[in-house]
């Protein structure tokens, strides 16, 4: 893992708008919106693998979205360092820094195309992500016709034979011709992950890709990542719930709530030196294969469920949940705080004050 | 004698395309107070013999021959008017997506209170008295009778559902993967209520899911199912420490651990087809020990030590 910055998100936002309630409008009161992501920054070097962890809600998702641009953030930097064959293509005026690209800026079409290739996204829902009525092959073949790949069919099966190779559906022919729903959720998300890679991305946001397989698949879906991710040089923002995932496979892991990332570290020091209280809520819900845990309660330290994201709590937005929850918490919002070199954490119980 | 006792359970889906074997002459009893737990990948009949205790197997299935005998009554031979007063009243069920089980329309209060109106005879402020008790020990306030599941968070309906089985004091539980779709803190809630209910109410529960870290939080016994068959079943202790059956031991090895650094692996190739199973043991096409007898005969149930059964012919 090279100490280059491939993206460096600043400030980040994203606010839905709500519909006005007739009250509203009645007494002209601006509509309310739900606060996804609410101002986060994050570096993202190249070769590693950056979890975003959190529950439901806490926008996680929702930056994924936003850095493969699938939305338009409300405000904030994306600055997106592209790989050089890309780069001689882009003109210099659109450069920050001469080598990246403002990715939340409005870019020519052209532009945004050659981006997209290089930013790709893996879907949680292997059965939603693949259209039913289209053959794996003819899912794989639609980017290379939109991008422009490959002059010839000969040429584009190739490609696609490779892929699917790469992903180790093997022999590619057998697949090819299959409907997905001829493929077992595994198999559905190598086609997936297929897809991604086609393009010959640098970047891939992948969104939950193992939640909604079986156990035992999941093994084999995330090292069949990270071997794809030594091979080609890639790096990954990998999305989930699930800390044992994310220790897993993850180098370092960014932890959010309610829009905001609380703690931030490298994966040992975030599971052996756990600062946050959220972090050792989310690390303590934890269940672990061990028979002995049915004879005790699971300690929990926090109360309740995660807020609506359209009335965020004054102050710390964790507060209301938190044990430690002490004066400023209620009046204040905590500043990310550097622990340590890598570790960062936004909670007042760190804060000198 | 056992509270529920299932011998040589045959469930088959009769499709145009087959006959799928989705539960196929499995056998095991569970005690009162016990919870067992029930793992396997999906479609390896687990909520097919769920659904098979309680008598809702979706058409075109059916119980195609075995014995259910619950509390010395056989529910394989009732008829289906018999078969309504034995479920709910004696077997309920947490059903999968118990987040969606909830009928929009009708407030909390209503759907709980509306089998003691039909099965016990309550009248309507009895009933709703009695859903807010119970609403209270499953953890939420007692005003909640009046509100709507629209109204509910996740973890919310996920007690409501629960409450809702336990309101006629069943004797059996079957709680179809409880947990999904929940997230890590609110399942370690939901968990943390289900132990307490154990303890109050000494129930038997039987806890299916594919995640056998949930059962691990919960079973006395594991029962590990493979393309329709139980492979291997004992104690906790017994199936977690020392696993026999290769299939279990693979299903083990690929759960990631947050402070284990180990390398997971993963079983090979994918469930087979239930309307061909392979011929002898279903698993040896995926097995790394299959031997020749596994490709021509099945593989009997033996016990490997005392309460700790499995079917390989390793052993």
């Amino acid at each position: 893992m090279g100490n280059e910055v491939i993206l460096r998100v600043m400030g980040l936002k994203k606010y839905f708008p709500l519909r006005r309630t007739l009250k509203e409008i009645l007494m002209f009161k601006k509509g309310r919106s739900v606060k996804a992501v609410d101002g986060i920054d994050f570096d993202i070097h190249r070769g590693e693998v950056f979890c975003l962890v959190g529950e439901s809600g806490c926008g996680k998702t929702t930056t994924g979205r936003l850095v493969t641009r699938l939305i338009p953030p409300t405000s904030g930097r994306m600055l997106f360092k592209p790989s050089p064959q890309t780069l001689k293509h882009l003109p210099k005026e659109i450069l920050v820094d001469g080598e990246y690209v403002e990715l939340s800026s409005k870019l020519p079409k052209n532009i945004s195309r050659l981006l997209r290739r290089e930013i790709q996204i893996i879907f949680q829902d292997p059965f939603g992500s693949l259209n039913p009525r289209m053959k794996v092959y003819d899912i794989l073949k639609e980017p290379l016709i939109i991008h422009g790949i490959g002059s010839t069919e000969d040429e584009r099966r190739k490609l696609i034979f490779k892929a699917l190779e790469e992903v180790k559906l093997t022999p590619p022919e057998e697949f090819t011709g299959r409907f997905p729903h001829m493929l077992s959720g595994g198999q559905r998300q190598r086609v997936a992950i297929a897809r991604a890679l086609l393009l010959g991305p640098s970047l891939i946001v992948a969104d939950e890709p193992v939640s909604m397989l079986d156990v035992s698949i999941r093994a084999e879906i995330l090292q069949l990542m990270i071997d794809l991710k030594e091979k080609r040089g890639l790096t990954y923002i990998f999305i989930t719930h699930d800390l044992a995932v994310a220790s897993y496979i993850c180098n370092r892991i960014a932890v959010m709530y309610l829009g905001k990332i609380v703690e931030v570290a490298p994966t040992d020091e975030i599971i052996n030196k756990t600062l946050h209280p959220y972090t050792k809520a989310l690390l303590a819900a934890v269940p672990e294969p061990d028979p002995s845990n049915r004879f005790k309660i699971r300690e929990v330290p926090i109360k309740g469920e995660v807020p609506s994201a359209v009335v965020i709590p004054p102050g710390c937005r964790f507060h209301p949940r938190c044990p430690y929850a002490m004066d400023v918490c209620r009046r204040e919002e905590p500043p990310s705080i550097e622990y340590s070199p890598h570790h960062k954490v936004s909670c007042w119980l760190y804060a000198r004050r | 004698m056992a509270l529920l006792d299932v011998k040589k359970l045959k469930i088959y889906y009769y499709t145009l395309s087959g006959i799928v074997k989705a539960v196929d002459n499995v056998t095991f009893s569970l005690e009162k107070g016990e919870v067992l737990g029930l793992a396997g990948e999906s479609g390896c009949g687990k909520s097919t013999l769920g659904y098979g205790l309680i008598g809702l197997i979706p058409p075109p299935g059916r119980v195609a021959g075995g014995s259910i005998v619950l509390d010395g009554k056989e529910l394989t031979k009732l008829s289906s008017e018999e078969l309504r007063k034995v479920r709910w009243n004696e077997i309920s069920m947490i059903f999968q997506g118990a987040m969606n089980a909830l009928n929009p329309v009708y407030t909390v209060g209503f759907q709980l209170a509306e089998p003691l109106i039909i099965h016990k005879g309550f009248t309507k402020r009895e009933a709703l008295e009695r859903a807010a008790e119970l609403l209270e020990a499953v953890g939420l306030h007692r005003n909640m009778v009046r509100r709507y599941p629209h109204e509910l968070s996740g973890g919310q309906k996920q007690r409501v559902v629960i409450a809702m089985s336990l309101i006629l004091n069943p004797k059996l539980v079957i709680a179809d993967e409880p947990t999904t779709a929940l997230d890590v803190v609110v399942q370690a809630q939901i968990m943390n209520l289900f132990k307490k209910i154990k303890n109050e109410y000494r129930l038997s529960i039987i806890f299916i899911t594919h995640d056998l870290s949930l059962i691990a939080e919960i079973a006395d016994r594991v029962a590990i199912m493979y393309a329709g068959k139980i492979v291997e079943i004992g104690s906790s202790e017994q199936v977690f420490n020392n696993p026999y059956h290769p299939y279990t031991k693979g299903l083990l090895n690929s759960i990631p651990r947050i402070r284990h650094k180990e390398k997971i692996t993963w079983i090979p190739g994918v469930p087979p087809d239930l309307r061909a199973p392979p011929p002898g043991c279903r698993f040896h096409p995926r097995c790394p020990y299959a031997m020749d007898v596994c490709r021509r005969e099945e593989p009997e149930m033996k016990a490997v030590e005392p309460g700790h059964y499995v079917a390989c012919w390793l052993y």
